[in-house]
């Protein structure tokens, strides 16, 4: 060893899991196919359940004729609304936000269908096949109503109202505004504004949606298994809905193959699958195919943003305005309401800036389409796209480079906390940091240089930067989706010893492949002392702590990690306590690491197995009341949560040829606070950034006018594949934020940033055209009509 | 109803009443128990599903479980277990080329297949032989290196 640095003995005895990149405690059952997905359970003799899915848009449904199918070989059951209509209370996304109409939540369509793709009728049958054969023998007669395919349609004079009761098709308005708008426009040097959209899209998680119902004779209980990740919103809904008791209803999120988000909200499916299973005393099991999951999980933004932004002369934006319309489909979703998606877009677009006067107007509207919910990011790719494309467009009248009109305008260091335009607080965040670490790790001046050179040859070639920041880990006193009766601002760790010395640490969060099995057990093994592998997760169980709703808003690092730390230190003084009767030695003197609790400076030790049996098994070794049970319960609220940000510069090229966009450089970076893992971090940064490419080169539901569905599949729906993903470089700017641990959410940001840098990029691209992007996504066909838009004006102005 | 005997994972199943429109990734699940292969798209397209059948991968939803009659198949639960990952598996570990896991049956079956048939010299080539498997959790730049490193390992092995 080398003298100059001899490690500490508490540098030796305390190991630091937080920080390091640590293998995952997941990864060996997925790899070798031993995980469990919700498809994957196999319970007694189970019942498989198949949907008969609207094909129409807008009907009403006149009878259903369901004799045949249940004639037919292997049906057990057939059901319909009238069927079921004692079985459940409907399920309503209750919001005291004003101007909301709450559209309720039925397991399958009464009266009406409102989008195609709409659950109808369901055949529980001893076989999916059968249960699909079924299918086709029920007779449904329809009178078709006029279909709302358009968001602008849908508010337009005389439009059919797809629920007659709310009076009208606007689901949801809002409106934010500071300041004096008009008279800052009035004065601004330089205004810019545009049309923007980001058309709708699907979450795509590979794993379709699953539920898996599994009836108890015994306790006439059920529980669920799903492929959600708010395992306890979904108990909590479904023992209202269904008049079942918790302790009847176990809900458990297993291995469960990615959300997104769409697999973050309470859906219909999964009433009917409880409602089939108590009604028949089976376990019953459904898996959507992939045409189901793109036409029947929500879908994501779908909105279209009329924006402005004035600056001053020196390139500060000074004023800021926007109205937008979101199409959010037939219903609203539990418990995010159709406010979720839309309302953030105006919350969030004056984005990580000093704009003193906004104003942001939001009307949500009902369409003949499945529902919008939530998607990585939430509004936040659609706000970020919008400001980015303004200041960038703002920088190119005032002629100043992109770079430096971020540098003017980002809340700096000693501004924090910082309240923007539209009320929400940024606490202490590395913004002017990230762009610096973006700029300098992408080589921003060589690539300007590099973009010259290739511009001389004809090459399109483009530089992209956004900026952005986003709330996460959100406390109690803001509510995930505004009026909301639900608690999402604290979560709940129970860590355990028992009489075995084995740790189980209990949290209501769940993973969805964020390695939360593995990140929490980092926090755990630190805080209590414990060796990392010795502590073993347990998530997204309702059955394991008394409340919790889930994984989503970026929170599970920080609301789990935050009761984690609490939870452990709890548990580390009781141990502590009985280790010093054990050891007879003042509990001061001790020392907690590797799963042992030592004297300092002595070699006398205590395992946590001996103080286990100490404990639990000896009735000799500890007094009566030193006998405490080893275990710690808390639940943490961080209050306001905190802030994440990132800068995200790219490259792309454009062929003139093809109208492909190739990105030859992404880089990232990011402010995530303490980081506890930088292997999954990057991971996280890589997975959103793949999907924000997806959202900004080639995803796009396409609903026609007649609300049907033409990119149902994956041919027609397309995401990246590893040929179109660039490599990607990720710089952590660690500032460590108030809440416990310092940690910061960061799970969503890659695809916030992602396609606001590349619309940037390809606009920056086609500027020889002086061509504007403004819709997303930016295909070959857009940009080849863009493209002979340019020409065709240049020559009209040639001839004038 | 037909009868199919194949040989999975070195283990021999004669299986009865077998629809002629069983799908083999159905049967391999739903017949067989071995849940490893995932169904992610059932049109060919996200490859979640891929086996090798005789040693060629093939998109176990695009397959009847009859035409798998006489066949040699190798899943996921036949690379290596939890315990003992086999070199790709641990080296998907080793470089964080998994998120959610959904996909990877079918990423480490075609990489296996990959890895057999071509040199995999270049990123370009590994993405390549990757673009028909989906994944929505990684941006693959970790299971690109993934196979990259177990190339590399097969390639020194060889040396």
């Amino acid at each position: 060893m080398n003298s100059d640095h001899r490690a500490s003995p508490s540098e030796v005895l305390r190991p630091k899991n937080v920080g390091a990149p640590i293998k995952r405690t997941e990864d060996p059952r997925l790899l070798a196919g031993s995980g469990e997905y919700t498809a994957d359970r196999k319970p007694d003799r189970p019942l498989h359940l198949a949907f008969l899915r609207s094909g129409l848009p807008h009907a009403r449904i006149v009878r259903i004729d369901t004799a045949a199918a249940l004639e037919a070989p292997g049906v057990v059951a057939v059901f319909t609304a009238e069927d079921i209509a004692g079985d459940f209370k409907p399920v309503i996304p209750f919001s005291r936000m004003p101007n909301y109409y709450a559209t309720p939540i039925l397991p399958l369509a009464s009266e009406k269908v409102r989008y195609v793709g709409e659950a109808v009728a369901a055949v529980v049958a001893t076989s999916r096949y059968l249960a699909e054969d079924a299918l086709e023998l029920i007779e449904i007669d329809y009178e078709p109503l006029r279909p709302v395919a358009r968001a602008e349609m849908a508010v337009a004079d005389g439009a059919p109202l797809l629920h007659e009761e709310a009076g009208t098709n606007v689901l949801i308005a809002r409106e934010f505004s500071k300041g004096d708008v008009a008279a800052d426009l009035g004065v601004a040097a330089v205004r810019v504004r545009g049309r923007f959209e980001m058309t709708r899209k699907a979450p795509l998680a590979m794993e379709p949606r699953s539920y898996t119902a599994e009836y108890e004779k015994r306790r006439d209980a059920l529980t669920l298994y799903t492929s959600s990740n708010i395992p306890g919103i979904v108990r909590d809904a479904i023992s209202e809905s269904l008049s079942l008791p918790g302790h009847r209803l176990r809900v458990v999120a297993p291995d469960v193959g990615g959300s997104f988000g769409s697999k973050g909200s309470l859906y219909p499916e999964e009433l009917l699958i409880c409602i089939a299973a108590r009604k028949l005393r089976r376990s019953v099991k459904w898996t959507a195919d992939r045409l189901e999951d793109v036409s029947s999980s929500s879908q994501a933004f779908a909105e279209i943003v009329d924006a402005e932004m004035g600056f001053d002369a020196n390139g500060v934006a000074t004023s800021l305005q926007a109205d937008v319309i979101g199409d959010v489909g037939a219903f609203s979703i539990y418990p995010w309401t159709c406010g979720l998606e839309p309302v953030q877009v105006v919350s969030f677009l004056p984005g990580p800036y000093k704009i003193r006067s906004y104003r942001g107007a939001v009307r949500g509207v009902a369409t003949c389409k499945p529902p919008t919910g939530p998607y990585r990011g939430v509004g936040r790719p659609i706000s970020t796209f919008v400001a980015e494309r303004l200041m960038d467009m703002g920088a190119k009248a005032l002629g100043i480079d992109p770079l430096e009109i971020r540098r003017r305008n980002l809340v700096r260091a000693e501004e924090f906390p910082y309240r923007i335009a539209s009320g929400i607080i940024w606490d202490k965040t590395g913004f002017i940091e990230c762009l610096e670490a973006a700029a300098a790790a992408a080589g921003y001046e060589q690539l300007r240089k590099q973009q010259a050179e290739a511009r001389r040859h004809g090459r399109l070639l483009g530089i992209g930067i956004a900026s952005y920041a986003e709330l996460t880990g959100i406390g109690s006193r803001i509510a995930v989706a505004p009026g909301m009766p639900i608690n999402t601002g604290s979560e709940t760790a129970r860590i355990t010893i028992d009489s075995t010395g084995a740790i189980t640490a209990a949290f209501g969060v769940a993973s969805h492949g964020q390695g939360l099995e593995t990140t929490l057990a980092q926090i755990v093994a630190d805080d209590l002392g414990a060796r990392f592998e010795d502590v073993r997760v347990i998530q997204g169980d309702s059955d394991e702590v008394p409340m919790s709703t889930g994984t989503y808003a970026s929170r599970s690092a920080v609301l789990g990690g935050g009761a984690a730390k609490h939870a452990s230190k709890i548990l580390r003084e009781k141990i502590k306590r009985v280790a010093s009767h054990l050891l007879e030695a003042n509990a001061d003197d001790l020392e907690v690491t590797e799963g042992k609790v030592a004297v300092l400076g002595t070699d006398r030790a205590v395992s946590f197995k001996q103080i286990a049996k100490a404990v639990y098994s000896d009735m000799k070794t500890l007094p009566i009341d030193a006998r405490e049970e080893l275990t710690a319960t808390y639940t943490y609220d961080p209050i306001n949560g905190t802030t994440a940000a990132a800068t995200h510069i790219a490259m792309v090229e454009v062929d003139p040829a093809t109208c492909f966009v190739k990105i030859h450089k992404f880089v990232v970076a990011e402010d995530c606070g303490r980081i506890i893992n930088p292997m999954i971090v990057d991971g996280q940064v890589h997975g959103g950034v793949a999907q924000g490419i997806g959202a900004a080169l080639f995803e796009e539901l396409i609903y026609d006018e007649e609300g049907q569905l033409l990119t149902a599949s994956l041919v027609d729906y397309v995401i990246p594949s590893a040929p179109e993903v660039p490599l990607m470089d990720v710089v952590h700017v660690e500032s460590e934020s108030a809440v416990a641990g310092g940690f910061r959410g960061m799970g969503e940001g890659g695809t916030i940033g992602a396609p606001a840098a590349i619309a940037n990029a390809i606009a920056d691209a086609l500027s020889p055209f002086d061509a504007d992007v403004s819709v997303l996504p930016m295909t070959p066909e857009r940009i080849f009509r863009l493209m002979q838009n340019a020409k065709f004006k240049a020559k009209e102005k040639s001839n004038d | 109803m037909s009868d199919v005997s194949v040989t999975v994972n070195e283990a021999r199943y004669d299986v009865s009443d077998v629809e002629p429109r069983m799908l083999l990734s159905d049967f391999l699940r739903d017949r067989l128990g071995l849940t490893g292969t995932h169904v992610g798209c059932e049109h060919g397209v996200c490859g979640a599903c891929t086996v090798l059948v005789n040693g060629d991968s093939v998109r176990s939803c695009l397959m009847l479980a009859v035409q798998a009659d006489g066949t040699a198949i190798v899943t996921v639960e036949g690379l290596g277990s939890p315990e003992e990952l086999n070199v790709l598996q641990s080296q998907f570990r080793e470089h964080h080329g998994l998120q959610c896991g959904f996909c990877t049956p079918g990423m480490l079956m075609t990489g296996e297949d990959m890895l057999r048939k071509y040199p995999l010299a270049t990123d370009d080539q590994i993405r390549e032989g990757l673009s028909g498997n989906l994944c929505r959790c990684t941006g693959y730049q970790n299971i690109v290196a993934a196979i990259r490193s177990a190339a590399a390992m097969r390639r020194e092995k060889e040396e």
